[in-house]
């Protein structure tokens, strides 16, 4: 009773209502508020539906950056007289690399498959960048059949060697850090990182991407945090734990 | 005709040698040598005097727009040929001035063509381009017509004197021919001006100091650097950047 008097004083104040009799006045700002507070839960329901986050998983799909396929096509055709097995063998990664980026990517998969694939991707940087790419790799008590979202790791290395390494005459290490704790897993990524001469806006781009797809993939339980510091860049991602449906 | 003396800078050993497998195909040139990065170009340029320049765009310590804008004051400014991967943004600049790029990966007949019509860079040109690269990681110094290459970040402060402005760094002194207004708007980011002649490098600047002056005895607010004796006058107009600082 009190709330309808503290609506009827609110509107009151409105010329129109003046002329309705007390009753119909209240019943319509009733009406009126209950229509906008459905309206409001129905919204939010149709946003987190299951066929949103899907449609949305299918639209956020990583993207790799076209100067990396052009440089990579480049690399492969200097190799093509000088060492065609090594071109070969670079065409394969390819080809094996561009089949998961063209694939519907919306199913978890096991965290060994995505290590393969950031292998073969890195195989192909290193055929361009050489001594200048060195990588560190700390998995040794990660859970290799874990189940994550397929791209979360790679499009993070395309950044690394993209904004970290390339802009480095002499290269640097990016070391790729995989345990679990306490039944979350953690990935941390970090790489040099030179303040000069930087584009930012790239890596915002990826790192949205991978942030979004998390939050449709397990919600609140998964986070990623970035910083810089003493000329370090940083990625860490934290997940829940989850094992290989059967 | 004499062979023409061409030049490759590319950070990648992969595209340097496809570059050179597609020079020697077409023949009868001379690749007088290869560089890893603008600076490393500019240098060679120098010395080995090219016809033509093959430079990449996206390369350490210099990129290639910058190494352009400084290949353009040597003496015997070579050709500039630009080859990049797929960037957007880059090639409507390219475009737009008429400036001659090619794709990566580059094809020999698209090479060659280039290489026929190969001409050294209009000012104009250049200027166009700028905006890929608005801030130098360089400024060029010509001394004794030896080309220097002074990196921004080891610059201590600048100081216009008459006509040149002294660039101070912690070996020494250069003097180049740009206002001290127009370096300011380039790097105001990184310098800070103390006084109407002068602008000092925010991370050389240790702290402020109030020391007397001779003449009049009256205090005035200096700026202590590191690696250098000398301070800098604080003029009364910037003596609010103390309290900021």
């Amino acid at each position: 009773m009190f709330c309808n008097a503290a609506i009827y004083n609110l509107f009151s104040k409105i010329w129109i209502f003046d002329d309705l009799p007390t009753l119909s006045r209240v019943l319509f700002c009733s009406f009126a508020i209950c229509a906008l507070t459905l309206y409001y839960f129905n919204l939010r329901q149709r946003a987190s539906s299951p066929a949103v986050a899907e449609a949305r998983l299918q639209a956020l799909q990583a993207r790799i950056r076209p100067h990396f396929l052009f440089n990579s096509i480049n690399a492969v055709l200097s190799l093509i007289r000088s060492q065609p097995k090594q071109a070969e063998a670079a065409l394969e990664d390819m080809a094996d690399l561009f089949r998961v980026l063209m694939a519907d990517n919306r199913e978890l998969v096991p965290l060994a498959q995505e290590i393969a694939l950031c292998r073969q991707y890195l195989a192909l940087e290193k055929l361009r960048l050489n001594e200048r790419l060195n990588i560190q790799w700390q998995i040794d008590n990660m859970p290799p059949d874990a189940m994550i979202p397929p791209l979360i790791l790679q499009p993070l290395l395309e950044n690394a060697v993209y904004h970290g390494i390339e802009p480095l005459a002499d290269g640097g290490t990016i070391n790729i850090q995989i345990y679990s704790k306490l039944n979350e897993i953690h990935l941390v990524l970090t790489n040099p990182y030179r303040t000069q001469n930087n584009h930012q806006h790239g890596n915002k781009m990826a790192l949205n991407n991978i942030k979004e797809r998390l939050t449709l993939h397990f919600d609140l339980e998964a986070s990623l945090k970035s910083k810089q510091e003493n000329g370090v860049y940083e990625v860490h991602i934290t997940l829940p734990q989850q094992k290989q449906k059967l | 005709m004499p062979m023409l003396k061409i030049l490759i800078a590319d950070d990648e050993a992969p595209a340097r040698s496809r570059l050179r497998d597609l020079l020697t195909d077409i023949g009868n040139l001379h690749i007088t040598g290869e560089a890893k990065n603008g600076k490393e170009a500019i240098l060679l340029a120098d010395q080995l005097q090219p016809d033509i320049i093959l430079l990449d765009i996206r390369m350490p310590e210099m990129n290639g727009i910058e190494a352009a804008q400084h290949l353009q004051k040597l003496t015997k400014a070579p050709a500039v040929i630009f080859t990049t991967a797929f960037e957007n943004y880059a090639i409507q600049a390219f475009d737009m001035n008429a400036v001659d790029y090619l794709l990566k990966p580059i094809r020999q007949e698209r090479l060659q063509t280039a290489l026929q019509k190969a001409r050294a860079l209009l000012p104009q040109q250049l200027s166009g381009l700028q905006s890929l690269s608005p801030q130098r990681t360089h400024l060029n110094i010509t001394e004794r017509g030896r080309i220097l290459l002074v990196p921004i970040t080891d610059i201590i402060y600048l100081r216009a004197e008459l006509k040149y402005v002294t660039v101070r760094t912690a070996e020494r002194e250069y003097l180049i021919e740009e206002s001290l207004t127009h370096l300011e708007q380039e790097f105001g980011n990184i310098f800070m001006r103390l006084h109407r002649n002068c602008l000092a490098a925010n991370a050389y600047i240790i702290g402020f100091e109030k020391r007397s002056q001779d003449e009049h005895g009256e205090k005035q607010w200096v700026a202590l650097l590191k690696h250098v004796p000398e301070t800098i006058t604080v003029s009364r107009r910037q003596q609010h950047l103390i309290r900021m600082a």
